[in-house]
């Protein structure tokens, strides 16, 4: 049954193969898109109970042994980021027939949309460093096809902009692969992670971790890296944004967990310590940036990266604790911004406009869609109810272990002001006298509100079951912390 | 030999970065050929350029180079064509659009 490791991948690259095909027909587009979209969440629930079960699965593919062919591996990380990618995936397949895409579904969006996927889930699935750089080209390939479609004057200024950023750090990324050849001799994660070992990560080594960290922090937006994405994840349409929000950063910080955690381990106080002031910065910036602005679309933007800045914190300070709250961060965001991107696409399209000075009131006509962004707000910030409070109390507590009191405070500061500038779309947007926007007109939201209830009550069941889901992420970062096992796994014999 | 290549992928590093912090845009693209230029002289070098036979199996022949390399860079190659195609239709797109190709006039805010 191996096989099944493979499956995550292929499913959603038949489906854009066979999307191609009906690109004029929107009718069966959709429905193809919804029947896939499901299917690959069975896929990926069917993946996740088994490795939950037998333990890691690895595929030698085309029967090649371990360091000689290309490995797949499906650990426990890799299984539960598969699984938050499909949901993610079906939320926003059921959304895009009614995000008022226009002609854009006529010019070949689904098929992007799954190629998206395929990337994502490949990029969580490879064992092999240069397989992991050709994912992050499909994915980013995908990426640019859909941030232009429709072809605005903005969207056309912004995705030059993010194109160039993304092929200076792939081209990076393949120079740090050379070095990582050049000195170890392969390209096999858990073969480089053994050797990396044998030598204790002396000399070039660490200046190769360095490198590879440059790389994936420009692909997750870190601080002083993060300055291409809230310009470029506004322009498209709100599904695309949502995808981009919840996927694309997630896959970098992915990376950096994959490669901090199983190979470059041996200099802790050089690497993962720069890591801790990195996401300090990253959390204090962004949280300025979501700050500093009326346009609500941006504000969600700018939320990222604090975000993506608790997560690193995590893996920072590398003791189990907050290496399980990294973890159980990790998803619960990837399903919150996706929702809070869908969301703001919502009010942007009722509202007529995404300036905040220019609303307010909408509670009256619009009362679900603002109770939603409420409990979203209270997600993001971390209140107790919901799933973002497990995250953060676990960092938190990993911090306090860790000795590392300064980044504690700066994350608890920092969770309060994203709390003021979530809530803020709140009260400017909602709150108010019933007629503050003039002639505001009753626009249907039937079919958005959906998709977007069906991602909350993720964060709903991750918040009120987190007993039933600690354990998984506490063994998780108890699996991460050992890279003997994962070693193991790939070269048995 | 490995250190010459090294020196010239440096100057190609170093040309391409210049371009990229040029304003034109068919500049910046230029750079971007060069960067992955270096790029892919490096994967070949950190491969050593040991003398030996192209690595295709032929009797009587026990040296060849390094095949991965090789490999890596064929698939680094059309994977940096096929951006860099998309690159230039986009550049082509956004400067008949916004009726120029400078970058600093494409910056953000001044005209939403």
């Amino acid at each position: 049954m191996s096989n099944l490791a493979v499956l995550p991948i292929v499913l959603p690259l038949i489906a854009a193969i066979i999307l191609i095909f009906f690109n004029s027909n929107v009718k069966i587009s959709r429905l193809l898109t919804k029947v896939f979209s499901l299917a690959g969440l069975a896929v990926a629930g069917y993946v996740f109970l088994h490795v939950m079960e037998n333990g890691t699965i690895t595929l030698q593919t085309g029967s090649w042994v371990a360091p000689y062919g290309i490995i797949l591996v499906v650990d426990a990380l890799s299984a539960v980021l598969i699984l938050t990618t499909n949901i993610v995936s079906v939320a926003c397949a059921f959304y895009a027939a009614h995000a008022g895409l226009g002609e854009k579904e006529k010019f070949y969006f689904y098929p992007f949309f799954f190629f998206l996927i395929t990337g994502v889930t490949g990029a969580f699935i490879t064992g092999d460093l240069f397989n992991l750089f050709v994912f992050f080209e499909v994915l980013l390939m995908a990426s640019y096809a859909l941030i232009v479609l429709g072809g605005d004057k903005v969207q056309l200024r912004e995705s030059i902009k993010y194109l160039l950023i993304n092929l200076f750090s792939s081209m990076l990324f393949v120079t740090a692969i050379a070095f990582i050849y050049g000195v170890v001799g392969t390209i096999n994660m858990a073969q480089i992670s053994e050797r990396v070992g044998e030598v204790e990560q002396q000399g070039i080594l660490t200046t190769i971790a360095f490198l590879l960290f440059f790389v994936f922090a420009t692909k997750a937006a870190l601080f002083p890296l993060y300055y291409w994405l809230p310009n470029s994840y506004i322009v498209p349409n709100p599904v695309i944004s949502a995808l981009f929000g919840a996927l694309l950063t997630k896959v970098g910080v992915y990376s950096i967990t994959r490669v901090f955690t199983l190979i470059f381990t041996h200099r802790l106080e050089l690497t993962h310590e720069f890591f801790i002031w990195i996401a300090g910065l990253s959390m204090i910036f962004g949280v300025i940036g979501a700050l500093s602005t009326n346009n609500i679309k941006l504000i969600v933007a700018y939320n990222i990266i604090p975000a993506i800045g608790y997560m690193i914190m995590g893996i920072g300070i590398f003791n189990q604790e907050a290496l399980s709250g990294s973890i159980y961060y990790l998803v619960q965001d990837m399903i919150v911004k996706a929702a809070l991107f869908l969301l703001v696409g919502v009010i942007a399209y009722v509202a007529g406009t995404s300036d905040l000075r220019k609303m307010g009131g909408l509670i009256h006509h619009y009362p679900v869609l603002g109770w939603l962004l409420f409990i979203s707000a209270f997600v993001l910030a971390g209140i107790p109810p919901f799933s973002g409070f497990i995250g953060k109390l676990l960092l938190l507590e990993g911090a306090f272990q860790g000795g590392d009191i300064v980044i504690a405070i700066i994350a608890l500061i920092t969770s309060l002001l994203i709390l003021y500038s979530v809530i803020k779309i709140f009260i400017r947007g909602f709150w108010g006298d019933k007629d503050t926007i003039k002639n505001l007109e009753k626009k249907s939201t039937k079919g958005m509100i959906g998709p977007i209830v069906f991602l909350l009550s993720f964060t709903v069941i991750l918040g009120i079951g987190a007993e039933f889901f600690y354990p998984i992420s506490d063994s998780i970062a108890e699996y991460l912390l050992d890279p003997e096992i994962y070693i193991d796994s790939v070269l048995k014999e | 030999m490995e250190f010459l290549i090294i020196i010239l992928s440096g100057v190609l590093f170093a040309t391409a970065i210049y371009n990229l912090l040029q304003k034109q845009l068919l500049r910046i693209i230029i750079g971007t050929i060069l960067l992955s230029h270096g790029a892919h002289l490096i994967i070949l070098t950190m491969g050593k350029l040991k003398t030996g036979q192209p690595p295709v199996l032929t009797e009587g022949i026990s040296q060849y180079t390094d095949p991965l390399p090789q490999a890596l860079i064929l698939t680094s190659i059309v994977i940096s064509f096929g951006i860099t195609g998309l690159l230039l239709v986009l550049a082509y797109r956004t400067t008949e659009e916004n009726n120029t190709d400078n970058m600093e006039q494409l910056r953000g805010k001044s005209n939403e």
